[in-house]
């Protein structure tokens, strides 16, 4: 099969979708004149005329008319640039898009797309490093998912932009210029569907997006010594794969959850508490969870390397759930 | 109140009589069903939060008779009036108040999110300032998809000093997007008067800033609000982008049903009512026209409670919805096929 950067695996999705289906737009801020900072708009103006847009710097405005474009025969895809950005569009993310379907009685459909690239990546520090996921996944009424690789991207991002349902999309941005396997035909991304990276029978992880690669690294090496891991890569945050993950904690009895947001609050409590209501008496040991440390991305590469979780701390956390020395 | 002299093409005056009285009979009608909300909210009839558009009738009706269905408005907590004006059934807006199965939300929102968009009533807001960048929005869907639709956003001078104001404007200008900002000036937000919480002397005087039109009518006129709508709907329809109206007018009730009002007099209130009133300004103006006598004014007030009382009588006689339908809506598809997204 071909290999594709993940930053060309999204921009072959937004083509594919913007040449399906005229309706389909995409703006945000400085994709046209740039092609976005990771090159993922590159190519989309010279064919698309005023269907890709350059947003002024206005996130209030991009997430709000994302909302209203939808509502009135289009499928905005509305670039966040980056995720940490949404804060400013707090409200007509969660009042308005998340709701607007639920309080007026499902009078219309919401088809929107909101790309928000986040994750650590060069010490970029606490304003541009973020995974929000946590933000909003108490939110009734959004769809979050996040791709770990460039063909989920790609699929993930095709199945996004023809839900009739608000979509967010986390694209990290380490794995933008990442190559990997894209098949040439047309195929679509399930969204809701984890799948499983790597069976195994000793402990389950519980992974998406950059540390679905971090955790098979670890696997990797675990195998050497004998221990068995299961990857489970989520690919939709909310709603979550519940039962795939239930199955597979049902048969190995151990779990640990890996992201790179903080710990607290964060979608691995939620993903921990279905396990002990619904998987209690299969488990062996308490569900770990492994993510950034409970402060904000700091700056220096010594401090940021310590508040990002690690693959020695996903290996630790195994090694835990396995009731072995550290 | 004084408004800035603006002179737009003198559309009304040249109406058939029957449409005059029709905007009338919207004035009337609105001003009859909240009349009646606010009783039935006071007996306990109808929970929740209500806010009233008495006193401001003229805007939402000399405003919605340019536009179309096919036309969208986003409105306000104040949006009953709106509602009515866009051509929403008072039954079903009625029984949306009364929690009803049969309202336009299925008693999901309530008065503060009464919507209908089958007449572009893309709805009400409970976030002040919250409708700026859905009708951007909607503007933008219209200009993408190459139609003449336009979107017109209401907002409260209270909501004019979000910062929503200030990136949808800027931006439905540098595209041009058909996008009318109306502006409700009904001289408080809440308990803030005006000219405590108001920057500028007018809310149209912030037009400026954005290189589009702005004017100051008098709300209270349906005539004035209907030339200038005409004129600024028809420039966003042929692409001349966004404008900015004022409309000066005042809340002759409290904020919500149940306000104390401890804010301003008795007697302020008492001068507008008196003096301002837009059902009464309007009709002395049909009957020294000659379009409309005694008469015929009172078969307007008639036909309109009747109409109200036969929306509440069928928002009372509709069933509550059934518990379990407060998991339906909240996506496209059925709760049944994602059972994860409503544990
Ligand atoms: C963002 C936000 N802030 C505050 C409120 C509380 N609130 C509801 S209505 C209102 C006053 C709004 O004033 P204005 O925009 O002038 O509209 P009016 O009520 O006069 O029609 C306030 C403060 C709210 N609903 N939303
Ligand atoms: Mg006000």
């Amino acid at each position: 099969m071909r290999t594709i950067t993940f930053s060309e695996a999204t921009l072959e999705a937004m083509r594919e979708e913007m040449r399906r289906d005229p309706t389909v737009f995409v703006y945000g801020e400085d994709i046209v004149r740039q092609g976005g900072i990771f090159g993922q708009f590159k190519g989309l103006p010279e064919e698309f005329g005023d269907r890709i847009r350059d947003v002024p710097i206005s996130e209030t405005a991009i997430v709000g008319a994302a909302l209203g474009a939808a509502l009135t025969g289009t499928r905005p895809v509305a670039d966040m640039h980056f995720a940490d950005f949404i804060g400013v569009a707090f409200d007509e993310l969660a009042n308005q898009i998340a709701k607007n379907r639920y309080m007026f009685g499902g009078q219309a459909n919401i088809p929107l797309v909101i790309r928000a690239p986040d994750g650590i990546i060069n010490q970029a520090a606490a304003q541009h490093s973020q995974s929000v996921e946590g933000w909003l996944q108490n939110i009734p009424g959004l769809i979050i998912v996040a791709p770990s690789s460039p063909a989920t991207a790609k699929g993930l991002l095709k199945s996004a932009i023809r839900l009739n349902d608000p979509v967010i999309y986390f694209e990290h941005k380490v794995l933008y210029p990442q190559k990997g396997p894209v098949p040439e035909e047309e195929y679509l991304t399930p969204i809701g569907k984890a799948e499983i990276r790597r069976p195994g029978r000793d402990v389950t992880i519980v992974t998406y997006s950059l540390m679905v690669q971090k955790c098979e690294e670890v696997a990797t090496e675990l195998a050497s010594e004998g221990i068995d891991v299961e990857i489970i890569d989520l690919l939709t945050l909310k709603p979550f794969d519940r039962a795939t993950v239930l199955e597979s904690v049902k048969k190995t009895h151990r779990c640990v959850v890996a992201h790179e947001a903080v710990v607290t609050g964060g979608l691995g409590a939620e993903i921990a508490a279905t396990i002990q209501e619904q998987a209690f008496w299969w488990l062996d040991a308490p569900v770990l969870r492994v993510g950034a440390k409970n402060v904000p991305i700091p700056f220096s590469p010594v401090l940021e390397k310590f508040v990002a979780p690690q693959k020695d701390d996903v290996r630790r956390a195994v090694y835990r759930v396995l009731h072995r020395e550290v | 109140m004084e408004s800035t002299q603006a002179v737009f093409p003198e559309r009304y005056i040249a109406l058939p009589s029957e449409r005059k009285m029709e905007l009338l009979r919207t004035m009337i009608r609105i001003r009859t069903f909240e009349t009646k909300v606010e009783e039935l909210f006071l007996n306990k009839k109808i929970p929740g939060f209500v806010h009233l558009y008495i006193g401001e009738e003229a805007i939402a009706t000399g405003v919605m008779a340019n536009l179309g269905k096919e036309d969208w408005i986003t409105s306000t907590h104040r949006g009953h009036g709106h509602a009515i004006a866009k051509g929403a059934q008072t039954a079903r807006m009625m029984a949306e108040l009364f929690g009803r199965k049969t309202g336009y939300c299925k008693g999901k929102g309530g008065s503060m999110h009464i919507a209908d968009f089958s007449v572009g009533m893309l709805g009400a807001n409970g976030v002040v300032g919250g409708g700026f960048n859905i009708a951007v929005g909607a503007a933008l869907s219209a200009q993408i998809r190459r139609t003449n639709q336009v979107a017109v956003c209401f907002f409260g001078d209270g909501a004019s000093n979000r910062g929503t104001f200030h990136e949808a404007l800027n931006l439905a200008a540098i595209w041009k997007l058909p996008v009318l900002f109306v502006n409700e000036n009904n001289q408080y937000a809440s308990t803030t008067p005006v000219s405590y919480g108001l920057s500028a002397q007018h809310v149209a005087d912030r037009a400026k800033g954005y290189g589009i039109e702005g004017y100051t009518v008098d709300g209270n006129d349906v005539r004035q609000v209907y030339d200038a709508a005409s004129y600024l709907i028809g420039r966003a329809r042929e692409g001349k982008g966004p404008a900015l109206l004022e409309c000066l007018t005042y809340r002759v009730k409290g904020h919500y049903v149940g306000d104390p009002e401890k804010y301003r007099t008795r007697e302020e209130v008492q001068k507008m009512v008196n003096e301002r009133d837009p059902i009464k300004l309007f009709s002395k103006v049909l009957m020294e026209e000659g379009t409309l006598n005694d008469a015929g004014l009172a078969k307007l007030y008639a036909e309109a409670e009747e109409e109200i009382l036969a929306a509440v009588a069928f928002a009372e006689s509709s069933p509550y919805p059934e518990p379990e339908e407060a998991l339906e809506d909240l996506f496209s598809f059925s709760p049944k096929e994602f059972p994860e997204v409503i544990a």
